[in-house]
């Protein structure tokens, strides 16, 4: 057990806190950074847009002076050009396309180590790869890079883009240390980038009980709650409508489940580009009156759909954590997760189906909407599973990397 | 004089395929699946040949040396039916042993239930079931019970006397025990004839679970040691009961570990001392008299750290499934239907609900070695499923669809 006296000042690199993520990186960030500061941790926290996030426990740090949402939306893949080129504003604040605004991102990062002393550089996310990679160049310090999914998770089951890989490579390969954010993550980058696994830690999410207090009442769904009232169930995802989530399967055995019964809803939490197939595909099988869409929420009403859920359902192609499965435990819906979703590694008492058994999944679902034993059972050993999960562990566990690694001093490249 | 008597129990449930709700109704056959490696023929000719049939050899071959070498076995009506199906020459070892006169059939329900505990009429159907099997194949009639798990409590006991067997065996469980050892013979609370045999669960998982375990303070486990133990035990105690399951021998212990060299030694080494001898379970019965009364008012097993039934019906989804089953009962036997009474039947294995066990924090380790799913959850999921499909046979036959 390494406990040192030395305060350590950490410069992380993020791409987004709450209340302005778009979804589990921010938040993964803003608790673990939460717990560090609580480890006498000094962080400065770099992020490409400017907001205020309402935090005491660091520093946060704006690369560029444009809002979130312009930030965001220049940044997507499909839509990017209008907030780039066509918007009415000024050239000072444009923030560019997504390249433009990470190589933004590395410029402010080198200018801003030159004038600010740092013990540990820790990157989170490819987007911040290349800063840095850049800021330990000029400085000399230990790069923590923080994988919380790559690009062969985030591709779904194509091969990705190239150059993200590439960037992914080169930093893992520059980085001192690799955080993971599960076995499954840690395993995928020593298989697919080649690099040695000892120089990769596993470390889980963890939950803060103080961010969810289910209300139990889910207030927010009167609709629903009338609807189960009159005996429907209701089967809930909260994610980003992308490839990775798995949704399309998803939909798939949602139409198994209503053909054998049909008082079933599915509520889908979250925004994405897939949206629209999603809806045309319900459309398709039939099942569109089941399928219900709320959009990208946040605060009560986010909160209140795992509650009103009878089964959380993450049907992921990949997911390199699934920080919403502890979420649902916590707030009392017991969770059926994909195979490859690295949650499962905490989360024993989960239902594990493969993706595209889409047959295994509605039986699945079904059988919990059925059975309230087998509602009860899952949803009491898995709280148990989780019930030891804070973010000071994983925080201690980031402390220690950092101690050894400043010992150890990166080498220069 | 000093007997060992040795007890093993042969057992193979048929294990329900992944069964889902989209082949209830279409598609009745629960128990085969032969793309996957747990499929039941697999696994039987898999347990056959690294269990049954070198463990019977090396029997055999203790029974030819030594006059004194006896056994006592059970072998529930599945695994019977198994072995007829993909082993016989499995089954037909077993009638060799029990052809030497000096291995004696314990009987039990057929279907390795947990019928007393829920339906008394269909357990009776099951013990006599077992009874005309065992005379079918072996040509004997057992004269001591063994209840599913080595389950026991006094209304059984009572049971068992008033059904005219010699013995009854169980857990040999310090809360039951007190300060007595298990090394005697007891009567049974509330009983004239019948004899109480209680497993020493020391020395019995010593071999059974600790055998080739390398974090154990008694490994290596050898023959000289083991015997030294049994020679060391006051010299009054008159009987050691070492139960196990038969596939200690070649399945949870392999060959490679050194367990059948263990076995022979061991058998070796204690029959050279003067006064040692091995006893079937009805001869340690007849022979020996019984040192004192055991009240056991309670239900106790064989199994996990508490020794009740809670690794079967410990949590709601096992109450859910085992009550739903045998509400059915009356409905099912009204059919006639004797396919249908038979996959019901099957369902009723003790094996289908210790898969479904959620004890995962001390003794689930365990229940996971056993277990051919890869989850409780699947275990309720799949045996739940095929049992709609039995509501869907019975309401067929009544011509309710």
């Amino acid at each position: 057990m390494l406990i040192s006296k030395v305060e350590m000042k950490s410069l992380m690199l993020g791409w987004e806190l709450p209340p302005y993520n778009s979804g589990g990186l921010g938040v993964a960030c803003y608790y673990l950074c939460q717990a560090m500061a609580e480890r006498n941790i000094e962080i400065d926290f770099i992020v490409p847009y400017l907001e205020n996030h309402g935090v005491d426990f660091m520093k946060v740090v704006s690369a560029m002076p444009v809002s979130s949402e312009i930030t965001r939306r220049a940044g997507g893949i499909y839509d990017s050009r209008k907030w780039t080129e066509e918007m009415p504003i000024d050239a000072d604040v444009m923030p560019g396309n997504l390249h433009q605004q990470r190589a933004h991102l590395t410029a402010f990062t080198k200018h801003y180590v030159t004038r600010n002393k740092v013990d540990v550089i820790h990157a989170h996310e490819w987007l911040t790869f290349e800063a840095g990679v850049a800021a330990k160049k000029l400085t000399g310090k230990p790069l923590i890079a923080h994988v919380h999914a790559t690009e062969f998770d985030r591709s779904g089951e194509l091969y990705g883009n190239p150059l993200v890989h590439e960037i992914e490579e080169t930093a893992l390969s520059v980085a001192d240390r690799i955080i993971a954010v599960s076995q499954l993550t840690k395993d995928l980058i020593a298989k697919h980038y080649g690099i040695p696994a000892e120089k990769i830690e596993v470390i889980h999410n963890g939950l803060t009980p103080a961010q969810l207090h289910a209300t139990g009442d889910a207030a927010s769904y009167q609709y629903l709650r009338a609807m189960k009232h009159l005996g429907y169930k209701v089967v809930v995802n909260v994610g980003r409508l992308t490839a990775q989530k798995g949704l399309r399967y998803l939909l798939e055995a949602a139409a198994l489940v209503v053909e054998k019964n049909p008082k079933t809803l599915f509520l889908l939490v979250g925004s994405g580009e897939i949206r629209d197939e999603l809806i045309t595909r319900s459309a398709e099988l039939g099942i569109a009156e089941n399928i219900i869409f709320t959009g990208f929420l946040r605060g009560t009403a986010w909160r209140d759909a795992f509650a009103i859920g009878d089964l959380f359902v993450m049907p992921s192609v990949s997911e390199p954590f699934g920080l919403t499965a502890l979420e649902s435990l916590a707030l009392g819906t017991p969770v059926l997760l994909s195979r490859t979703c690295g949650v499962a590694e905490v989360a024993r008492n989960t239902l594990k189906v493969n993706f595209w058994d889409t047959r295994a999944m509605a039986d699945n679902i079904l059988m919990v909407l059925d059975e309230p034993a087998l509602h009860h059972e899952l949803l009491v050993n898995g709280q148990h599973d989780i019930a030891g999960m804070a973010w000071l562990q994983a925080a201690e566990r980031c402390a220690e990397i950092y101690e050894t690694s400043a010992r150890m001093r990166g080498v220069m490249v | 004089m000093r007997a060992i008597c040795l007890y093993m129990h042969v057992h193979q449930p048929f294990r329900v395929r992944p069964y889902t709700i989209f082949d209830a109704s279409e598609d009745h056959d629960y128990f085969s699946n032969p793309e996957s490696q747990a499929d039941n023929h697999q696994i039987m000719r898999k347990v056959a040949e690294k269990s049954y049939l070198p463990t019977n050899a090396a029997l055999m071959e203790l029974i030819k040396r030594h006059p004194q070498f006896k056994l006592s076995l059970s072998l529930s009506g599945t695994v019977l039916e198994q072995m007829q199906l993909w082993a016989p020459e499995a089954l037909e070892s077993f009638k060799e042993l029990v052809a030497t006169g000096r291995v004696e059939i314990v009987a039990e329900t057929y279907h390795h239930s947990l019928a007393f505990f829920y339906d008394r009429e269909e357990f009776e159907r099951q013990v006599k079931l077992h009874a005309k099997t065992i005379l079918h194949h072996f040509g004997v009639k057992p004269r001591v019970f063994r209840n599913t798990e080595l389950s026991y409590n006094n209304e059984l006991a009572h049971w068992a006397d008033k059904a005219g067997y010699k013995a009854i065996i169980t857990e040999g469980w310090e809360p039951v025990l007190g300060w007595r050892s298990p090394n005697y013979v007891y009567r049974p609370a509330f009983t004239k004839q019948i004899r109480l045999l209680m497993k020493n669960y020391q020395l019995s998982d010593d071999v059974a679970f600790r055998f080739s375990n390398r974090a154990w303070s008694g490994w290596p486990l050898t023959a000289e040691k083991y015997v030294g133990w049994l020679n060391d035990l006051d010299a009054d105690q008159t009987n050691v009961n070492l139960f196990m399951d038969y596939e200690t021998f070649g399945e949870h212990q392999w060959a490679e570990t050194g367990i059948y060299d263990f076995l022979k030694h061991m058998t070796d080494l204690f029959l050279s001392s003067k006064g040692n001898t091995f006893m079937t379970l009805s001869e340690a019965a007849k022979k020996i008299k019984p040192s004192d009364y055991i009240d056991v008012p309670q239900t106790i097993t064989w199994a996990d750290t508490e020794r009740d039934l809670s690794a079967w019906v410990g949590n709601s989804m096992q109450r859910q499934a085992i009550n739903s089953m045998y509400q059915l009962s009356d409905e099912v036997l009204a059919t006639r239907d004797a396919g249908l009474i038979e996959d019901w039947r099957r369902l009723q294995a003790s094996d289908h609900f210790y898969y479904m066990c959620t004890k995962w924090f001390n003794d689930g380790d365990i229940h996971a070695y056993f277990s051919p799913y890869s989850s409780p959850y699947d275990a309720f999921i799949y045996f739940m499923n095929a049992l709609r499909d039995v509501k869907y046979r019975v309401a067929a036959s009544q011509g309710k669809l």
